[in-house]
This record gives C-alpha cells, structure tokens and sequence, in this order.
C-alpha cells in the first residue's frame, strides 16, 4: 500500500497552495463548497493566486476579501441567494484583480480539455457574446468537418483542486454523491488536488463502491479531516444550507471595515473545525441536521 | 403601482406570468431565483408532465418536496430523477433537447441581449455584476429563453454595455450569423409587463401591462421607443389557487414577499 496522504488543513494548504498558484475550488456549485479550506488560504495571507470556478457562491468573494487574489477566471462570483459579491465588486471596480469571464459551459469545457489532454473543446455557447472580450482562452473556429462556427475553449491545467466530499480514505480516494458539477473534470485537470472530507473512513468503504470515486487515489496529493468544512454550504447526508450564514455575510461584507471584522471572527480567530463549531453554535448545528432520509438499494460489485 | 392591497404582491405576479410561458411536457432548464418557483408552480399546475434540468447537474421530474432558496438545497436533490455533472446538464441543453429556460438581467436592450456582467465599459468598469454563469449558455442553446427583471429606464437601454447572454443581436439573421443554434428569447416578464418578440423585426414588443399599469408608465420607463402590440392586454392575475401553491414554495416570502 501507498503512503498516507492524510495531512492537517494548514500544512495541506502550505504545502500544495504556495503564492501564485492557480486553484480551482467551488466545483459542485452551490454544494461541496469548500470553505474551510478556502479560510486556510486567507489565515496563510497566500497572494496572487488566480481562482477558477464555475459560480462559486461567496468563497471566491471572501477570498479575494483576504487579499489573496490576483485573478479570477470564473463565471459567475456573487452571493446566490442576495445576488452581488461586495469584495468582488470593489477589486474589479477598483482594476486590483483580472478577469477573465467564463459561462458554466465553457468553463467546464476548459477543465475538461485539460483532463483529456487536449488543448482546447469546441462547444457552440457564448458566440456573439463579449465574454470574447475578457477572454482570449475563447476563440471562434470553423468546424473542420461541418463548417459550423464554434467557440473553441483553451484547455485550463490548474495548480491545485481543492475539493470537499463525503468521506475518503487516507490514500486520497474520495466518495462523492449528489450533483458534482465540474468536479470530476477539475480533478483530472490539475496538478495537485486536495480532498477535505467530512469523514475519513478505511479503503474498504471506499473500495465497496467504486462508482462513487470521483479520480483515483493517484491523482491525489493530501486528504484532510474537515467536518463541516462546507458550511455554509449543504453536502448531502451531513447538513443543509445555512442561508442565514448567506445573509449574515451580505451585511458582514458591504464594506471594507466590516468584512475585515468578519474575517478576524470567522477566519483569523478559528484554528480548527472545533473551533468554528463552538462559533456556530449547537441550536445552529442542529438546525442544520438532515430530517429526512434516503438509503439507496444495496448494489453487487462481486465476482 | 397599482399592485398594492390587490392581494397578490408584485413577484408573485411576475412568477405567475413566467409560468404560464412553460407548456407541458416541456424540458426546461431551470435558473436561481424566481424562475424556480415558476418552474414549480407550472408543474403543480398547467404542466404536470415538464422535465426541470439545472446546470450544478440535477435533473427533476418532481417539485422538491420543500420550500428552497437555491437549486442546491437538499430537498432539490432528494430522490431526483439523475444527478450528474454540469457537462451533462449542459449536453442535454447543446443537443438541442432544452425547449425553454429563464434568465434574470440587469440591463437589456430593444433585440433582448443581455448584461449582467459590466455596466460602463470592460476597461473603465462603473459597476461589476455576478456575471454570466449559465446564463450564456441558455441564450446561446436553448430553443428559447425568457428573460425576467425589474422594468426601469436605466435596465432598458438601447444598446446594453455588455453583451453577457445574447439576444438578437443588431436584428433579424444575426442569430445565425454568429452560429448560435439557439432559437433566442421568446418573452420579458417585468415589473410592468409582459413583452414578446416580433417575429420579423425581433424587437420587443409591448403585449400585456400589469392591473393598474398605464403604457404611458411603460414607455417612460423604456430607454428607447418601445413597440406596443396591438391587441394589448391585462397580465391575468394569480388566483387564490396559484398563490397558495406559491406561499408552500416560499413560505417564507424570500423571493415573493411584500
């Protein structure tokens, strides 16, 4: 068997996050986000990175906040359920970050040609638009076996992954349920990923469904033990979405001053999920809590 | 406004309206927001049989069991239909087997291009909006898409800043110059009203006003002289039936509150 890859949050992010890298995070959307890991990146006070994603909800906003980020290439940065992303906002207003403006198809696209080791994927979104205009990883090409007009995406081979799932074993396989997004492409696309997991469980668990691996342990570079370490976000079979942790941020990020309180209460004083829990507070745990529950049919992968 | 102590708030009508845009047995790809609780209501209502697809890669021949504020709230994904990666939500609409969506805007103009990503310019920005996120997609794939926001003269300009999702364009034959294969934008439900599309000229066109809206209103509030159809009508009110299905999605009023 391999070496255990089963490292702390902080020096999983020292180790595979130096300055500059480029991360993709947020990948199922509005679910998995990986926040925990996200606060570790601005507890590092990391600079320069360029952050990838589809929408991201608001860790990309919390971390440009940080003073981390150099550049986004995303689609979408914002605050789903109250719409702007205030920190966001700020730095491209004020010209402190680059942008590079994707739709969730063709920032799928870019990660998927990376995982396939090809240079770009054609798809037939955005033509027309000006996502051109901030994007130069998008060209128009004429098909060389139809003639039709597409939009060809430039392959995005990311630094790191960092992606939250379920449970994994110490080797870095990983099970993941519910909508995955462009998990799977991110994955396969970067150099280095970094699973925090709400569990860490022994391969047998992992191996009883293969199915549900979302890359094979050899792609993996650090598995973390980090319950809760999508909040506010949901993962399915631990918790629901907080939307007052939503709304709490709006408020908390309007400006400058109070996002800098925010961060040092919900970032800076936090060294540990225990930690954060003990800030969230147990009657806000449990009205996290799932209530109601679906068992899947057992499958056979025998022989 | 002529909303207020009719019952109803202004969202709920607007949702309503969206609504009644969705046929039955239709697939259709479902955006954040208002357009969930329309997708909702026409299923629980006029169209049982319509397919619901969102782009984190759910797909739902159900309303989820409880009232939710995201598409990736659990109650979305419990006992969906398929649950999978955003490439497949967005093969289902790039094939071609998408016949509607719903799209929110901050600025649109007379051919139905949108903007929900830079106002003034991309080098000299005045405000930066979320952005794109499938937004583009959906404009650009499915076989038509309607477009819901508030209906002031600053979002209805002649010619958006930024072209996000597109529209028509500059006009008739654009669509197709460009080598977009979806078919565009169908209908614009606002706080105002409810616009179409001109077949021949693309350009949007004025076909119902909500109870107690004057078209002086509309027009003063349109950034360029707006097309009236000309057998205008009043957008149908929600009735007692339709509003209590809405208070079960929202029943908190997050969305459709006063």
């Amino acid at each position: 068997m391999s070496d255990s890859k089963l490292l702390s949050l902080s020096r999983a992010i020292a180790r595979f996050v130096p300055d500059s890298s480029q991360v993709v995070m947020g990948t199922s959307l509005e679910t998995f986000i990986p926040f925990a890991a996200g606060h570790e990146l601005i507890r590092q006070r990391k600079r320069d990175l360029t952050l990838i994603g589809p929408i991201s909800d608001i860790l990309f906003d919390q971390v440009v906040g940080g003073g981390c980020v150099h550049k986004i290439r995303a689609a979408w940065v914002g605050n789903v359920i109250t719409g702007s992303g205030y920190n966001f906002r700020r730095a491209v207003e004020g010209g402190t970050i680059e942008m590079e403006d994707h739709s969730n198809l063709t920032v799928s696209m870019a990660l998927r040609a990376g995982a396939m080791g090809v240079p770009f994927m054609p798809a037939r979104t955005a033509l027309g638009s000006d996502l051109f205009k901030t994007n130069t990883s998008l060209k128009v090409i004429s098909c060389p076996f139809t003639g039709d007009t597409l939009a060809a995406v430039a392959a995005i081979n990311p630094d790191v992954a960092i992606i939250h799932v379920q449970r994994a074993d110490e080797y870095g396989n990983a099970h993941a349920w519910g909508n995955l997004g462009i998990t799977r492409e991110a994955c396969m696309a970067s150099r280095h990923v970094i699973i925090t997991a709400e569990e860490i469980v022994s391969p047998d668990v992992i191996t009883s469904d293969p199915n549900r691996v979302i890359t094979p342990g050899f792609r993996v570079s650090a598995v973390v033990h980090a319950p809760w370490g999508a909040h506010p976000s949901p993962v399915p079979g631990y918790y629901n979405r907080d939307h007052q942790g939503f709304i709490d941020y709006r408020t908390a990020s309007k400006t400058s001053e109070t996002f800098a309180d925010w961060q040092a209460r919900w970032v800076d004083a936090v060294h540990s999920s225990d930690d954060y829990l003990r800030l969230l507070g147990e009657e806000r745990v449990a009205e996290l809590a799932l209530n109601h529950h679906v068992i899947p049919e057992a499958v056979d992968y025998g022989y | 406004m002529g909303i207020k102590n009719k019952g109803y708030t202004l969202p709920q009508l607007m949702v309503t309206a969206a609504a009644r845009e969705i046929a039955d047995n239709e697939v259709i790809f479902v955006g954040m927001r208002l357009p969930m609780l329309s997708f909702f209501l026409a299923k629980s209502t006029h169209a049982p049989n319509a397919v619901g697809v969102y782009e984190l890669g759910i797909v739902r021949d159900t309303v989820a069991p409880e009232g939710i504020l995201t598409m990736g709230d659990l109650p979305n994904l419990f006992r969906a239909q398929w649950l999978a990666d955003t490439a497949d939500a967005m093969g289902l609409l790039q094939q071609g087997f998408v016949d509607a969506s719903f799209i929110g805007g901050a600025q649109v103009d007379r051919f139905g291009n949108l903007n929900t990503s830079y106002i003034g310019s991309v080098e000299n920005v005045d405000t930066r909006l979320p952005g794109s996120g499938g937004a583009c997609d959906l404009a650009s794939l499915g076989k038509r898409h309607i477009i819901i926001m508030a209906h002031q003269k600053h979002r209805f300009v002649p010619r958006v800043d930024y072209i996000t999702s597109p529209g028509y364009g500059e006009g008739p034959g654009w669509r197709q110059q460009m080598g977009l294969t979806g078919g565009g934008p169908s209908a614009v439900i606002t706080t105002l009203g409810v616009l179409h599309f001109d077949p021949d000229t693309c350009e949007m066109t004025l076909t119902s006003v909500h109870p107690g809206v004057t078209v002086d209103e509309v027009l003063e509030n349109t950034g360029w002289p707006l097309q009236i159809a000309a057998e205008l009508s009043q957008t149908p009110e929600p009735t007692d039936a339709e509003l209590s299905m809405l208070r079960r999605f929202d029943p908190k009023g997050y969305w459709t509150g006063a």
